[in-house]
């Protein structure tokens, strides 16, 4: 893997490409700054000099190149070369201006500051092809190359030159330090067949050169599946190492890039982070293709005799089940198939499924899918983007199964339980919040700890969006619950003992869920200080639970928190108002029904409403009377106001200001009604809404789209002005 | 806002109801569920267990295929239980495979220099390597090349070999059908690619399921401090301990070696339930290792991974991969293997 272990510290070289502009630029200790002056100067004057290369070829030559390769030479194993500076050196000593030494002497102080420019690299590599330069020369490029690999800013452009460099290891005295860099090179599109058979054959001509042996070894890391010759599986020392000319060199500038580089490093302990089977198992999809499961049936009985084979039913294969009515025609004689995980991709199949219920058809399902989920799961390990697309999709065909089948998996519970206290709330939220909602009913005190908890501290620490998303999709896990629970009231009229402790136990699961939402709403409203959308979100959740006995014949009526009443009561948003009055018209209704029931089968008391929730309810109503219709807020009911306190608060007409007229919510309702009457009078006087013209108003208000707030008023003042 | 009455959707109509299940938890599915529930709930392993004793092999195993699953390196795996799997075909089922094997082969693009593939498969019972009579059998699959030489020489070279076995792991049978064979732990020696075929193979024949079985630092503490308590005639190997420093660029182990003696010395002391081991012995025992490592080193052990234990029972590696060396403790060490292989599964 010695691959992988460079790329840290190339990343860390991208951190500061600007920084390095020119050497010029640096600034070290002041006392220096004059001598460092000089120093630049003198740089500048040596690489001018090699860039325009030898003006005329006298003896004295050699003194002026030797004066200025020592300059650089010095620079260089100082502090050394900005990359403009390493791009102007590299051409020269590529494009064979000068003799060998000097190319070689050039080369060997090629050292960046930080970093090498990736444009130079290649800018280098071009001269290679015109072979303007000696072996050696090209050996030590390539062996700087190696070298400074880390230290190169990017590698795209280099590893498009793959083959290039690939058709260099022809070149036998070349061959070793090409292959090192095509062992730093090499990624897994490198890979291909014909590539393998060239170095399978070269390692036939040459023998087995650990460097050869190197490179393929990482290429059957990246595809095992196209080498089959069994390489040395201990690891050894392919390469010589090439870093020797410029060990000390490497590690100065690794320390001034470490020194550079503010953010700490990231050092994980990567647990065993293999691949899944499935990226080595060469399987392509995550969900088994379809096949007719034939092999063990067919060894169960060999022998098979003529007539048998004559008169038995001959069995549909799978992949000849087109239609839906092939299904019902074949339905006695189907054949499984051979993985059941394949049934996730097939509707007619998952028909089957439903109605077949078999019991290890379930459990090979139940294996499969779990398994698959455990191997799948990104937020187990360190993933990539691919792969956490993947698991998306894996987890949205699981939902598009259970929609249709109306049905939650086991093994999607079982996963939940197992990954909620690692997930961190964002990954795949809309999938796990989906899979949430198809929990089949089961004791919801039993599965508290393991994942309501949980998903309460994500909760109260997430954003307000978040929030909703919860609520929402615990609406539609009461909701699930609901129909699951209605449908089997009424497939079982008779009362038999086992289902009766069940309904109760069940009926019990759903109060408590709608406890919890009720304590996870109240924190929430106060977290977000009462905010209009959030509300929006938990009155929805109430729609579903004032209507459980009326709309589902299930005995349960659960009140909302006061904390939620009030906050509605007193919002300012109409919508919210107008939906509480639906739902304290809902709730009114399912109570009286509930109590006829009571009445009817007084022998055998399904449930018993306890006088609390009626008593509390009552509150409410009256509460909301006393508010909206009779002005006289919070004098009756559980939590009376005293006037003393409502006087303090320095509203005047205190009394008036919350009902339907001056109820904040209402008051522009009640302003353009006031407009649309007498659109001529330049002031309005809100208070003159009053006895005929009330009831005007109401009319006006229901008019316009309020019809919670009409089914409210119609029903509970019609009662309470009875009682 | 839904002011009409109209339902939602029709609620499923399906035929047998699952609501009495759910509460009374009579099929296999629910007793799963159930345990599962526990697992998730409480600690993953046990905070006690016993201690190896004696061979605990069957009297009808036989010594030499014994002979042969010792002193190999084994990559782990665990396994969902096996659908519709009959000892009966255990040949037919060679035949199947073999087949499959050289199907692959050829599809593929094979660049294996020289001979053509012919190979061989043998499936064969493990007899007596099972913890309890309700384990099932474990068996044993073996690829073989096909020699050239003739027919007194036969045998052939061995290029893979993987087995199936449960020992003690009667949790993970107690929930499925006997439509099932419940053999949690597959161990494969050769070629990785060999494995792939075959897992696959497996998987589309039976619909069970392969996952690689690693052993987390955790577990290794209790496999040190379980191989340490075992009690040894002689010696064959040091105690050794692998401890991986998480550095850039390249990783930086740290070996540890005790003399065995020692290392049982240490545990004994530390060791007070006699014939278990316990949580609290375990945590002692590595802590006393790493604390004895400080006190020369300065290096905090307990701040890096152990990544490799091995003993003269056997050695383990994090990443799943497994020698045993020692006959007397091998159903032992397999029980512990099963234990992580059930649990991975459930």
């Amino acid at each position: 893997m010695n691959t992988f272990q460079i790329s840290p510290s190339s990343c860390k070289v991208k951190q500061k490409p600007s920084d390095s502009k020119t050497i010029l630029k640096q600034n070290p200790v002041e006392p220096h700054e004059y001598v460092d002056d000089q120093v630049e100067d003198s740089l500048q004057m040596a690489l001018q000099y090699f860039e325009k290369g030898p003006i005329k070829i006298p003896s004295r030559k050699d003194k002026i190149l030797e004066k200025h390769l020592k300059t650089v030479e010095n620079v260089a194993w100082k502090s050394g070369l900005a990359p403009e500076a390493i791009d102007i050196l590299l051409n020269v000593a590529l494009s064979g201006k000068f003799g060998n030494t000097v190319n070689t002497r050039i080369l060997k102080c090629m050292i960046p500051t930080t970093s090498i420019s990736e444009d130079s690299v290649v800018k280098a590599v071009s001269w290679l092809c015109v072979s303007k330069c000696s072996g050696s020369t090209k050996i030590l490029f390539y062996r700087w190359l190696v070298a400074m690999f880390d230290f190169i800013d990017h590698k795209e452009q280099i590893n498009l030159l793959y083959g290039f460099f690939f058709a260099s290891l022809q070149d036998d005295a070349l061959c070793p330090y090409v292959c090192h860099l095509l062992y730093l090179l090499t990624k897994k599109e490198n890979v291909k067949p014909f590539r393998v058979r060239k170095l399978l054959d070269l390692q036939a001509r040459m023998g087995q050169q650990p460097h050869l042996q190197a490179l393929l070894s990482l290429y059957k890391l990246f595809a095992p599946t196209l080498i089959s010759v069994s390489l040395p599986v201990r690891k050894k020392i392919y390469f010589k190492n090439s870093k020797d000319l410029w060990n000390s060199a490497v590690l100065a500038v690794k320390l001034r890039n470490q020194h550079s580089f503010t953010e700490p490093r990231k050092l994980t302990f990567s647990p065993a982070n293999f691949n899944p089977l499935k990226r080595k198992w060469k399987s392509r999809s995550v969900t088994p293709v379809l096949n007719s499961g034939s092999y063990p049936k067919e060894c169960g009985k060999k022998e098979m005799s003529l007539s048998n084979c004559l008169s038995c039913d001959r069995s549909l294969p799978l992949e000849r089940l087109q239609s839906f009515p092939l299904l019902l025609k074949n339905i006695h004689c189907l054949e499984l198939p051979s993985q059941m995980g394949s049934v996730l991709n097939n509707s007619l199949l998952l028909h089957y499924v439903n109605c077949v219920r078999d019991e290890s058809l379930l459990l090979r399902l139940y294996h499969w899918l779990n398994q698959t989920l455990q191997e799948e799961c990104i937020w187990y390990k360190v993933n990539s983007y691919e792969q956490s697309k993947e698991f998306a999709n894996l987890l949205d065909t699981i939902i598009r199964a259970e929609c249709f089948l109306q049905e939650g998996f086991y093994s999607c519970e079982v996963f939940l339980y197992k990954s909620i206290p690692l997930w961190d709330g964002l990954c795949c939220r809309s999938q796990f919040l989906q899979l949430l909602s198809w929990i089949p009913v089961s004791s919801f005190s039993e599965m508290k700890p393991l994942l309501f908890d949980h998903l309460a501290q994500l909760f109260f620490t997430s954003t307000i969006y978040f929030k909703c998303s919860v609520l929402q999709s615990l609406k539609e896990l009461l909701q699930n619950w609901l129909l699951w629970l209605s449908a089997d009231i009424h497939m079982k009229p008779v009362m038999s003992s086992p289902l009766q402790i069940t309904l109760d136990a069940s009926m019990n699961s759903v109060s408590e869920l709608i406890h919890y939402v009720g304590w996870l709403s109240t924190i929430a409203l106060r977290l977000e200080s009462n905010s209009t959308f959030l509300l929006h979100f938990i009155l929805d959740f109430y729609e579903k639970v004032c209507d459980i006995n009326i709309k589902h014949d299930l005995p349960l009526v659960v009140l909302f928190p006061p904390g939620i009443f009030y906050s509605s009561l007193l919002s300012l948003d109409t919508s919210i108002l107008n939906q509480l009055s639906y739902i304290m018209h809902k709730y009114h209704k399912n109570l009286i029904a509930a109590k006829k029931k009571e009445l009817v089968q007084k022998a055998k008391s399904e449930f018993s409403f306890s006088t609390k929730t009626c008593q509390q309810f009552n509150h409410y109503l009256t509460t909301m009377i006393g508010c909206l219709w009779t002005s006289k807020p919070f004098e009756k009911g559980v939590y009376i106001i005293d006037s003393k306190m409502l006087e303090n608060t320095e509203v005047s007409k205190y009394k008036n200001s919350l009902n339907l007229v001056h109820h904040p919510s209402l008051l522009s309702y009640a302003v353009s009604f006031l407009l649309q009457e007498s659109s001529e009078e330049r002031t309005i006087n809100i208070s003159s809404i009053r006895e005929k013209k009330w009831h005007c108003y109401l009319d006006y208000l229901f008019s316009e789209g309020l019809q919670g707030l009409k089914f409210f008023i119609k029903n509970s003042i019609h009662h309470s002005s009875v009682s | 806002m839904d002011t009409s009455d109209a339902p939602e959707s029709t609620p499923r109509q399906s035929t047998t109801s699952s609501l009495t299940d759910y509460f009374i938890g009579t099929t296999p599915l629910q007793k799963r569920l159930e345990s599962i529930r526990k697992q998730v709930s409480v600690l993953p392993t046990p905070p006690r267990r016993k201690i190896p004793q004696g061979s605990g092999l069957q009297e009808n195993v036989d010594p030499q295929k014994v002979a042969f699953l010792l002193h190999k390196q084994w990559t782990l795996y665990s396994l969902t239980p096996l659908y519709k799997f009959s000892y009966a075909n255990l040949k037919e089922y060679s035949r199947l495979l073999s087949a499959f094997i050289a199907a692959e082969k050829q599809k593929g693009l094979a660049v294996e220099v020289g001979e053509d593939f012919s190979i061989k498969v043998i499936f064969s019972t493990l007899l007596g390597m099972k913890g309890t009579q309700r384990d099932p059998e474990a068996f044993l699959v073996q690829i073989l090349s096909k020699s050239q030489l003739p027919p007194q020489n036969r045998e052939g070279k061995v290029l893979w070999t993987g087995w199936f076995c449960s020992i003690f792991g009667d949790s993970l049978l107690e929930t499925v059908s006997e439509d099932f064979t419940c053999l949690p732990l597959f161990l494969a020696n050769g070629a990785e690619s060999n494995t792939a075929i075959i897992g696959t193979w497996f998987q589309k024949t039976f619909d069970c399921y392969f996952s690689p079985l690693t052993i987390n630092a955790f577990n290794l503490s209790w496999l040190a401090a379980m191989w340490t308590a075992c009690k040894m005639d002689h010696y064959v190997a040091t105690t050794e301990f692998f401890w991986s420093v998480p550095c850039s660029p390249q990783s930086l182990d740290i070996s540890y070696a005790i003399h065995p003696e020692d290392a049982k010395a240490l545990w004994d002391s530390v060791h007070k339930t006699p014939g278990e081991i316990t949580q609290e012995e375990v945590d002692l025992f590595m802590e006393c290792l790493c604390s004895h490592f400080h006190r020369h080193f300065k290096i905090h052990l307990s701040a890096t991974r152990l990544v490799r234990v091995s003993t003269s029972v056997a050695s383990a590696h994090t990443d799943g991969k497994i020698k045993i060396l020692c006959h007397k403790y091998l159903i032992g060490v397999l029980a512990y293997l099963t234990e992580l292989a059930v649990f991975q599964v459930e």
